[in-house]
C-alpha cells in the first residue's frame, strides 16, 4: 500500500517534470519563432526590392516610381563616424578610469551607476537635450548634433566593456611594465589596453551597432535629407530614419524601399554582432595568459 | 642587463638591433632612458586628470540632461503646475495641455508588454541554461541576442505590414468573441491599437529580460544543483528548488529593466499604437504613449508653450526611466556582486 503510495507519487513528479520540461521548449519556441518571421519576412521583402539603384540613387519625388537610398546610407555613415569619434575615446578613458584609477572609490561607483542609468535613457529624450543644446542654438538641424546625440547613446556601453575587459587583465602585466620603470600612463596605453584590446574592440562594435539602428533621437537632430550630403552642419539623411519616414508613408514603392533599407541596416548590424561572437569565441585576450 | 633591455624595447614597441651592443662608457640606455623620463610625475598626473575628467564626462552628461528638460519645460511647469500629470486635456490650438492620456498609454502597452514577455522569457531562460542541450545552447542564445540586435524601426515595420494586420483579420475577433465580456476587448477594431503595441513591446523586451535571466542563473553554483539532485529531486524540482529561489533577485532586476526599455521605446510603439490622445477601457481602441507624441509632435510644435509641455513631458519619461533602471541595477548587482559579468 505504502508503496503504492510512493510509486504515484513518484509517477506525479515525473509527470510534473514533464510538464515544466514541455513548457520551457514551447516558451523557447514562442519567443524564436517571431525572430524567424521577422527575418524570413525581411528577407523574402528586402531581397526582391534590392537593386542597384537603392545604392546610387536618391529618393524620386512622390509618386515617382524608383530611386533609392543613396543619401540615407551616405548619411549614416557619416554620422555614425561622428558619432564613434565621441563616444568611442570618451568611453574607453572613462573605463581605463575606473578599472586602473578608482576600483573602490566612491566617486567611481557613482560613475558606474551614472553610466548604467545613461544606458536606460530612453534615446528620443537624447535627442530633446541635443536639440535644445546644439540645434537650437545654432537654428537649424544638422549631422553634428545627430552624431553628437548618437555619441552620447555609444559611451556607456563601451565604457562598461572596457573597465571590464581591463579587470581581467592579470596584474602580473602591469607589475612587470611597472617593474621596468615605464610610466604608469604608458603601461596603461601600451601595456594593458593593447593586452585588452580584443574586449574593447567588442565593446566598441556592439555600441556601434546599437546605435546603427537609432531612430527616435535622430527624428529632431538629423532631421533628414532627400538629397546626398557630407555637411556637418546641415540636416542629412540616415537609414533608419528614412525606413521609418517610408514606412509610415502610404505609397507601396516607399514600402518597397523601407523593406531593402531594413534588410541593409540589419545585415550590418548581423554582421558586426557576428563578428564580436566571433572575436569571443576566440578568447577576449590575448597575449596574457 | 641585455635581456632586461631588450624586453624594454619591446615594451616601448621599437626593435633595436643595437641595445645589446652597447658601449661601457656610456650611460646605459635604461638610464638615459629613466633621464628622459624623470618628468613622468606630470605626465602620469596629467593623463590621470584626463581619464577621471572623461569619467566625469559621463556623469555631466547625465546631470545636463536633467537640467536642460528642466529648465525648457519651466514655462510648462509654471503655467500648469502639478495639474499637468494628471489632466487629460491634449489641445494645441487653445494652449491647453494634460500628460494623463501619454503617461496612461505607456504604462498600460508596458505593463501588457511584460504580462507576455515575463513567463516567456523567464521559461525560455530556464530552457537554455537547465535543460538545452549544450550544442542547442549556443545557437538558441545567439538567436536571442539577435533579437536583440534588431532595431526598433525594423520591428515598428514589421508590426505595421505583419501583425497589425493578423491581430485584425484573426485575433482580435477571436478575442472579442471569447472575452468580449470583460470590456478589455471590445469596440471598433482598427488593427493600430494599445494591444498591437503591448504585443511588439513585448517582443522587443523578452531578450533583454531572458538574457539576464540567464546570466543570473549561471552564478547560482552548480555544487545547489548537485545537491538537490543527489536528494533525489526531478530536474524541475532541482530547478524550483535551488535554481530560482537564488536567481529570484536578479531575475526581478531583468524584468524591471525590460520594464525601463518598454517605457522609453519609441518607434516600433509609435508606429502601431494609433497615436490618439484618449483613454480607453479596451485593449483595441488606439492610445498614445509618453515617446511617441515626443517622436510626432515636437518638430511640429509651433508655439513655446506647446514646445514647452513637450518637453515637461520628456522630463517625466526621463525620471521615471531613471527610477526605475536605478531600481533594476540595484537589483541586479546584489545578485551578481563578486561575479564577472556584463549587461547588456
Amino acid at each position: 500500500m505504502q508503496q503504492r503510495i510512493q510509486q504515484s507519487g513518484q509517477t506525479w513528479r515525473r509527470w510534473k517534470n514533464h510538464l515544466a520540461t514541455g513548457t520551457a521548449v514551447l516558451g523557447a519556441l514562442v519567443v524564436v519563432a517571431p525572430l524567424l518571421a521577422i527575418f524570413a519576412y525581411l528577407i523574402y521583402k528586402g531581397a526582391s526590392s534590392l537593386n542597384w539603384a537603392f545604392f546610387t540613387k536618391v529618393p524620386k519625388p512622390v509618386g515617382e516610381i524608383g530611386g533609392g537610398m543613396e543619401n540615407a546610407i551616405v548619411g549614416s555613415g557619416v554620422l555614425l563616424t561622428v558619432a564613434s569619434l565621441i563616444g568611442i575615446p570618451i568611453g574607453i578613458a572613462a573605463g581605463v578610469y575606473l578599472a586602473e584609477f578608482g576600483r573602490k572609490r566612491l566617486l567611481s561607483n557613482l560613475v558606474r551607476f551614472t553610466a548604467d542609468v545613461l544606458n536606460g535613457v530612453p534615446s528620443i529624450v537624447v535627442g530633446i537635450a541635443v536639440y535644445s543644446l546644439i540645434v537650437v542654438t545654432q537654428r537649424h538641424f544638422s549631422a553634428f548634433s545627430g552624431g553628437v546625440a548618437l555619441g552620447i547613446m555609444m559611451i556607456p556601453t563601451v565604457t562598461r566593456t572596457t573597465e571590464e575587459m581591463l579587470l581581467l587583465v592579470p596584474h602580473a602585466v602591469r607589475e612587470a611594465a611597472l617593474g621596468l620603470g615605464v610610466p604608469n600612463w604608458r603601461s596603461t596605453v601600451s601595456i594593458t589596453l593593447r593586452t585588452a584590446s580584443a574586449g574593447i574592440i567588442t565593446g566598441c562594435m556592439l555600441a556601434f551597432a546599437r546605435v546603427a539602428g537609432e531612430t527616435a533621437p535622430l527624428l529632431f537632430t538629423a532631421f533628414g535629407n532627400d538629397d546626398k550630403s557630407l555637411a556637418l552642419n546641415q540636416p542629412i539623411a540616415a537609414l533608419p530614419l528614412q525606413i521609418f519616414v517610408y514606412a509610415v508613408s502610404p505609397y507601396n514603392d516607399w514600402h518597397r524601399l523601407a523593406w531593402a533599407g531594413s534588410l541593409v541596416l540589419i545585415f550590418l548590424i548581423v554582421v558586426s554582432v557576428s563578428l564580436v561572437r566571433y572575436v569571443t569565441s576566440r578568447g577576449v585576450l590575448k597575449g596574457a595568459s | 642587463m641585455s635581456g632586461k633591455l631588450a624586453e624594454r624595447d619591446v615594451v616601448n614597441g621599437r626593435e633595436s638591433p643595437s641595445a645589446s651592443g652597447l658601449a661601457v662608457a656610456r650611460p646605459s640606455a635604461a638610464r638615459r632612458y629613466l633621464n628622459a623620463q624623470s618628468d613622468s610625475a606630470f605626465s602620469d598626473g596629467f593623463f590621470k586628470t584626463l581619464m577621471l575628467a572623461s569619467a566625469l564626462t559621463i556623469f555631466v552628461i547625465v546631470l545636463f540632461i536633467f537640467l536642460e528638460l528642466a529648465w525648457q519645460s519651466r514655462m510648462a511647469i509654471a503655467h500648469f503646475g502639478i495639474s499637468f500629470l494628471y489632466r487629460s486635456a491634449w489641445n494645441p490650438v487653445s494652449e491647453d495641455f494634460g500628460a494623463r492620456p501619454f503617461i496612461y498609454g505607456t504604462l498600460v502597452s508596458s505593463l501588457l508588454a511584460l504580462l507576455i514577455a515575463v513567463p516567456l522569457s523567464v521559461s525560455t531562460a530556464v530552457f537554455i541554461t537547465e535543460m538545452c542541450p549544450i550544442p542547442l545552447r549556443r545557437s538558441l542564445s545567439f538567436l536571442t541576442e539577435l533579437l536583440a540586435a534588431i532595431p526598433s524601426v525594423v520591428y515598428g515595420l514589421w508590426a505595421l505590414v505583419v501583425l497589425v494586420p493578423l491581430l485584425r483579420t484573426e485575433i482580435n475577433p477571436f478575442l472579442m468573441r471569447t472575452l468580449g465580456w470583460t470590456g478589455f476587448f471590445e469596440g471598433p477594431d482598427y488593427g493600430v491599437s494599445m494591444l498591437a503595441a503591448g504585443v511588439i513591446l513585448a517582443i522587443m523586451i523578452l531578450p533583454i529580460i531572458s538574457s539576464i535571466t540567464r546570466e543570473v542563473m549561471s552564478t547560482v553554483p552548480q555544487s545547489q544543483r548537485e545537491a538537490a539532485l543527489a536528494l533525489g529531486a526531478t530536474r524541475w524540482e532541482m530547478i524550483r528548488i535551488s535554481v530560482l529561489p537564488n536567481a529570484r533577485l536578479g531575475i526581478a532586476g531583468g524584468i524591471i529593466l525590460g520594464l525601463g526599455r518598454a517605457l522609453g521605446e519609441t518607434m516600433a510603439v509609435t508606429m502601431v499604437i494609433g497615436n490618439r490622445p484618449e483613454i480607453a477601457r479596451s485593449l483595441l481602441a488606439p492610445g498614445y504613449t509618453m515617446a511617441s507624441v515626443l517622436a510626432n509632435e515636437f518638430t511640429e510644435a509651433t508655439t513655446s508653450l506647446y514646445l514647452s509641455a513637450l518637453i515637461e513631458i520628456g522630463l517625466v519619461l526621463f525620471l521615471v526611466t531613471i527610477v526605475v533602471n536605478a531600481l533594476a541595477r540595484l537589483l541586479i548587482w546584489s545578485v551578481t556582486r563578486g561575479a564577472s559579468s556584463r549587461m547588456a
